[in-house]
C-alpha cells in the first residue's frame, strides 16, 4: 500500500512544491532532473540496448549548437531548433551507429569509438570560428519570451525539464513493453540467439541509437537555454558523457526509473560536496568515481535492481 | 615544405616512442586481464606528479625518479587490481570497463583536489637543450624520453620472453585455460601484469616531465592516444603497441604541421575510427578481438 | 506442386586451411524428419551454422522453399521459416520462460498481445507451463533444452534445425524429448536433427545422413544406414560407445 502511494506523493510534490522552494533548492532540483533526463536518454541505448556509449555528449552538443545557431543567425525559435537538433543528432547517431554495428563493434570497442566521435566533434567545434570555437556561444536572455524558450525565472525551466524527464520515463516504459523492448532485451542477453530467433539486431540497435540520440539532443537545447552559454568542452566533453551514464548505472541500467533515482542520489551528493569543500574543485567527481566503483562491485544492477531483489527474489525481466 | 615534413617526422617519432611505452602497458593489461584500462592515463598523471614532487621537494632528477616511481607504481597497480578489479573479475565486460572508469575519475579528481588544476613544469638544466641534425631540431629531453621508452619497452619484451613470470604472463594472455592447467597462479599473475602495466605508464610519465606540463588532466590525452595506439597495434600485441606508437606519433605530428589549430587530433581520431572499423585486430594483430 | 523444402547442393566450408565441410548435398522435403549423424567433429554443427546464416559458405548452394539462403543474415533466414537451436543452450538468462519464447513469437506476431498469446500456447505445448514466469537462468538443463525448442517453434518455422537437443539428458528426459519432437512434427514442421543418442535418432528419422570428416559417407533409411560398415567403422574409429548405444 505504502509502496504504491509513495510514487504518487513524490509526483505530487514535484509538481506542487517547487514554487515554494528557495532558489538554491530549485536549482539543485533542476540539476537532478536534468541529469536524470540525460541518464534516461543514455539508458535507452546503454541500459536497454546493452551498448555502452561513452560519447553521448556528441548528440548533446549537436542539439545545443543546432538550436543555438538557428536562433542566433535566423531567429528560429529554440523550440523548433530543438527538433532540428534532435533530427541532426539522430542522423549522426544512425551514421555512427551504422558504422559501429555493421562492423560488429561491441562492448568496450563500441565505447571507445563513441568516445572518439564525441572528441572529434569537440575538436571540430573548437577549431571552427563560425560556431564560436573555444569561446563558445552566448544565448541572449533579455527577459521572458516563452515562445523563444527564454524565461526570466528559474521556475518555468523547472517545469520544462520536469516534463522532459517524465516524458523520457514514459517513452522508456512504452519502449520496454513493445516489440522493440523485447528485441533489445534479447540482443543484450545474447545477440546470436536473438538473431536466430528472428530479431534483426542491426536495425533494432539503430532504432535504439536514433531514439537515444534524438532525446539527448533535446537536453542540449535545454542546457543552452537555461545556462545561456555553450562551448565545446561543456557540451561535447566528458562531463556530459559521464554525467549522463553515471545516474543510469547507479540507479539501474535497463530500468525505467533507474536513471532518475540515480540522479536523485548522485546529484545532491555532488552539490553537497561542492558546497562543503568550497573552492576544492573535483571533490564531487572524486566521490562519483568512488560511488561508481562501489555500485559496480556491490550493486551491479543498480539501486533499482537492489530494491527489487529485496522485494521479490524470483526475478524476471529487469 | 620538406623541412617542415622532416621536422614533423622527427618530432612525431620521438613522442611516438613514449606513446609506444604507454600503450605497451595498456596492451599488456588487456592481454592478461582482458579489460581496457580507462585508468591508465590517470596512473601516468600520478606518475608525473610523483616525479614532479620528488624533483621539487628532494631535487631528484626526473630520470632518476624512475628508480622510485617504477617500483612504487608497480605496487600501486597491484593494489588497484587486487582491491578493485580482481573481486569483480567475473562481472560483465561493460561493468569491468566502468570500474576502471571509476578509478580514473577518482584519481584524476584526487589530483585536482590535492594539487589544483594549475599547470606545473619541471625545469632541469637540460630541459631546453637541443641540437641540429641537418636543419632539423632535435630536443634532448624528447630524444632521451623516446630512447628511454624504447629501451624499457624492449627490456619488457625480453622480460616476457625469458623470465618465468614473463612466460606465465604470456601464457595467460594467449591460452588462459592452458595456463591454468599448467599451474600458473592466475590471480597473482593478473596482479603482476596490472602492476607492470602501471609501472610502464608511470615511468613514461617520468620521462616526459622535463618537457611536458604536469596537471590533473594530462593523463586524459595520453589515455586516448594509448587506446588509439593499442587498437592500431593490436590488443595484446606488445611490439605492435610500440610500432603503433610511432605511427600515431607521426600521424599526430604531421597533422599538427599541416593542419591549423588542434585539428591534428582529427587525424588521430580519424585513424582510430578507420582502424576500429576496418581492422579491429590492429595492423599487426592476429587476434579477432572485437 | 509443394514447396521443395531445404536443398543444400555442393556445400563446401573452409576455415583458413581447414576444410570443415566438403561437397555436401542434403535435402529435407516438407514433412520429413532427417537425422544428421556422425562422430564428433564431423562438421554437423558447421552445416547448421552455414545454413542458418552464421557463417557464409565457401562454395555451394543453399535454398529453402526455392529461395537462396546464401548471404542472408540469420534473422532473415528465420523470417523465411527456418529456425534453429544451439548445441550449447543459449537462453536469454534474465528473461522469464514466457518472455524468452515471446522473442521468437515476434517473428510472425503483429503485436505484443499476439506474441504473448502465441508464446503462452507454445510454452504449454512443450510442457513448460509451470515454469512460465521463472527467469531462464533458474531453469534446469532439461527445461532449458525445452525452452530452446520452444523459442524456435514460436517463430512459426516450416523447418526446425535441432542441434543435439538430447545431450546431457537422462533416459526419461530423452523419452520426453522424443515425444515432443513427434508432436512438433505432427504440427506440420519438418525437422533436421543432429543427434548422438542413437536409439532416439534411429526411432525418429525417416532418413539418416552420415557425416564424417566433413563428407557424407552414407544416406538412407535408418535401418540400412545403421548396418552400413562404413558408418560403423567411422563411429568405432572415434568412439565405440556411440555406435553401441
Amino acid at each position: 500500500m505504502a509502496a504504491r502511494l509513495a510514487p504518487l506523493l513524490a509526483a505530487a510534490a514535484l509538481v506542487a512544491l517547487p514554487p515554494l522552494m528557495p532558489k538554491y533548492a530549485l536549482e539543485v532540483l533542476i540539476s537532478i532532473l536534468f541529469f536524470g533526463y540525460l541518464g534516461a536518454c543514455w539508458n535507452i541505448l546503454g541500459g536497454y540496448g546493452g551498448q555502452f556509449s561513452f560519447g553521448h555528449a556528441a548528440f548533446f552538443g549537436l542539439g545545443a549548437y543546432t538550436s543555438t545557431l538557428l536562433f542566433l543567425h535566423w531567429g528560429v525559435s529554440p523550440w523548433i531548433g530543438m527538433l532540428a537538433g534532435g533530427l541532426l543528432a539522430a542522423g549522426f547517431g544512425l551514421f555512427a551507429g551504422y558504422l559501429s554495428f555493421r562492423y560488429g563493434l561491441r562492448g568496450p570497442y563500441f565505447s571507445l569509438v563513441t568516445l572518439a566521435f564525441a572528441e572529434m566533434l569537440r575538436v571540430v567545434a573548437v577549431n571552427w570560428k563560425a560556431v564560436g570555437s573555444s569561446l563558445g556561444l552566448v544565448v541572449p536572455n533579455r527577459g521572458s519570451a516563452p515562445a523563444l524558450f527564454l524565461f526570466a525565472e528559474k521556475l518555468p525551466y523547472y517545469y520544462v525539464i520536469l516534463t522532459m524527464a517524465v516524458g523520457a520515463l514514459v517513452i522508456t516504459r512504452a519502449m520496454e513493453r513493445s516489440r522493440m523492448g523485447y528485441a533489445l532485451a534479447a540482443i543484450r542477453e545474447n545477440e546470436d540467439a536473438a538473431e536466430a530467433a528472428g530479431v534483426d539486431a542491426l536495425s533494432t540497435k539503430l532504432s535504439a541509437m536514433a531514439l537515444s540520440s534524438f532525446l539527448t539532443a533535446l537536453g542540449g537545447t535545454f542546457y543552452a537555454q537555461y545556462f545561456s552559454y555553450i562551448d565545446p568542452s561543456l557540451t561535447f566533453g566528458p562531463a556530459i558523457s559521464i554525467g549522463g551514464l553515471l545516474p543510469a548505472i547507479v540507479g539501474g541500467a535497463g530500468t525505467v526509473t533507474g536513471p532518475l533515482l540515480g540522479s536523485f542520489v548522485l546529484t545532491p551528493i555532488s552539490e553537497l560536496t561542492r558546497a562543503a569543500l568550497r573552492g576544492r574543485a573535483g571533490a564531487d567527481i572524486m566521490l562519483y568515481g568512488l560511488v561508481l566503483i562501489l555500485v559496480i562491485s556491490f550493486l551491479p544492477n543498480g539501486l533499482v535492481g537492489w530494491i527489487r531483489a529485496r522485494r521479490a527474489p524470483a526475478g524476471g525481466r529487469r | 615544405m620538406t623541412w617542415l615534413f622532416l621536422q614533423a617526422v622527427v618530432s612525431g617519432l620521438l613522442l611516438g616512442g613514449v606513446y609506444g611505452l604507454v600503450a605497451s602497458g595498456l596492451s599488456l593489461i588487456f592481454g592478461v586481464l582482458r579489460i581496457i584500462n580507462f585508468a591508465h592515463g590517470a596512473v601516468m598523471m600520478l606518475g608525473m606528479y610523483a616525479s614532479y614532487w620528488l624533483f621539487v621537494l628532494l631535487g631528484v632528477d626526473p630520470y632518476l625518479s624512475i628508480l622510485v616511481t617504477g617500483p612504487l607504481f608497480f605496487g600501486i597497480g597491484v593494489l588497484i587490481q587486487r582491491i578493485v578489479i580482481e573481486p569483480n573479475r567475473d562481472a560483465a565486460e561493460h561493468n569491468q570497463l566502468l570500474l576502471t572508469l571509476g578509478v580514473a575519475l577518482f584519481f584524476e579528481n584526487l589530483a585536482l583536489v590535492l594539487w589544483q588544476g594549475d599547470f606545473r613544469t619541471v625545469r632541469v638544466w637540460y630541459s631546453g637543450a637541443s641540437f641540429l641534425v641537418a636543419d632539423v631540431l632535435v630536443e634532448v629531453p624528447r630524444l632521451v624520453a623516446a630512447g628511454g621508452a624504447v629501451l624499457i619497452a624492449l627490456g619488457l619484451w625480453g622480460f616476457l620472453r625469458t623470465t618465468d613470470v614473463g612466460k606465465a604472463i604470456r601464457a595467460l594472455s594467449e591460452e588462459p585455460e592452458g595456463a591454468r592447467l599448467v599451474g600458473v597462479n592466475v590471480a597473482r599473475i593478473r596482479g603482476v601484469a596490472f602492476g607492470i602495466g602501471s609501472a610502464c605508464v608511470a615511468v613514461a610519465g617520468a620521462l616526459v616531465t622535463p618537457f611536458f606540463y604536469v596537471a590533473p588532466d594530462v593523463g586524459e590525452s595520453f589515455n586516448i592516444m594509448a587506446f588509439v595506439v593499442v587498437v592500431l597495434g593490436g590488443m595484446g600485441n606488445f611490439l605492435g603497441a610500440l610500432m603503433g606508437g610511432f605511427i600515431v606519433g607521426l600521424a599526430e605530428s604531421l597533422g599538427a604541421a599541416f593542419l591549423p589549430g588542434s585539428l591534428k587530433q582529427l587525424v588521430v581520431f580519424g585513424l582510430f575510427v578507420v582502424v576500429l572499423l576496418l581492422r579491429p585486430e590492429g595492423l599487426f594483430g592476429t587476434r579477432r578481438g572485437r | 506442386m509443394s514447396a521443395p523444402g531445404l536443398e543444400i547442393r555442393g556445400l563446401i566450408k573452409r576455415f583458413g586451411g581447414l576444410v570443415a565441410v566438403s561437397r555436401f548435398d542434403l535435402t529435407v522435403a516438407p514433412g520429413e524428419i532427417v537425422g544428421l549423424i556422425g562422430p564428433n567433429g564431423a562438421g554437423k554443427t558447421t552445416v547448421f551454422h552455414v545454413v542458418a546464416g552464421f557463417y557464409p559458405p565457401t562454395e555451394g548452394a543453399i535454398a529453402f522453399e526455392g529461395t537462396s539462403l546464401v548471404g542472408l543474415k540469420p534473422h532473415a533466414i528465420c523470417r523465411l521459416g527456418l529456425a534453429r537451436t544451439f548445441q550449447l543452450v543459449q537462453p536469454f538468462a534474465g528473461l522469464t520462460t514466457l518472455e524468452n519464447v515471446m522473442v521468437g513469437a515476434f517473428n510472425r506476431a503483429p503485436d505484443v498481445g499476439a506474441a504473448r498469446r502465441r508464446a503462452a500456447e507454445i510454452v504449454e505445448f512443450v510442457g513448460l507451463g509451470p515454469r512460465r514466469d521463472v527467469p531462464a537462468r533458474h531453469l534446469t538443463l532439461p527445461d532449458r533444452k525445452r525452452l530452446e525448442v520452444a523459442r524456435g517453434l514460436a517463430t512459426e518455422p516450416r523447418l526446425l534445425l535441432l542441434d543435439e537437443v538430447m545431450s546431457g539428458l537422462n533416459p526419461t528426459e530423452i523419452e520426453a524429448i522424443i515425444g515432443l519432437i513427434r508432436r512438433i512434427h505432427a504440427r506440420g514442421v519438418s525437422l533436421l536433427v543432429i543427434e548422438h543418442v542413437m536409439r532416439a535418432i534411429l526411432a525418429l528419422s525417416h532418413r539418416l545422413v552420415v557425416l564424417h570428416h566433413g563428407e557424407k559417407i552414407a544416406e538412407g533409411p535408418p535401418a540400412t544406414v545403421a548396418r552400413d560398415p562404413l558408418v560403423i567403422e567411422a563411429y568405432l574409429g572415434e568412439s565405440g560407445e556411440a555406435a553401441a548405444r
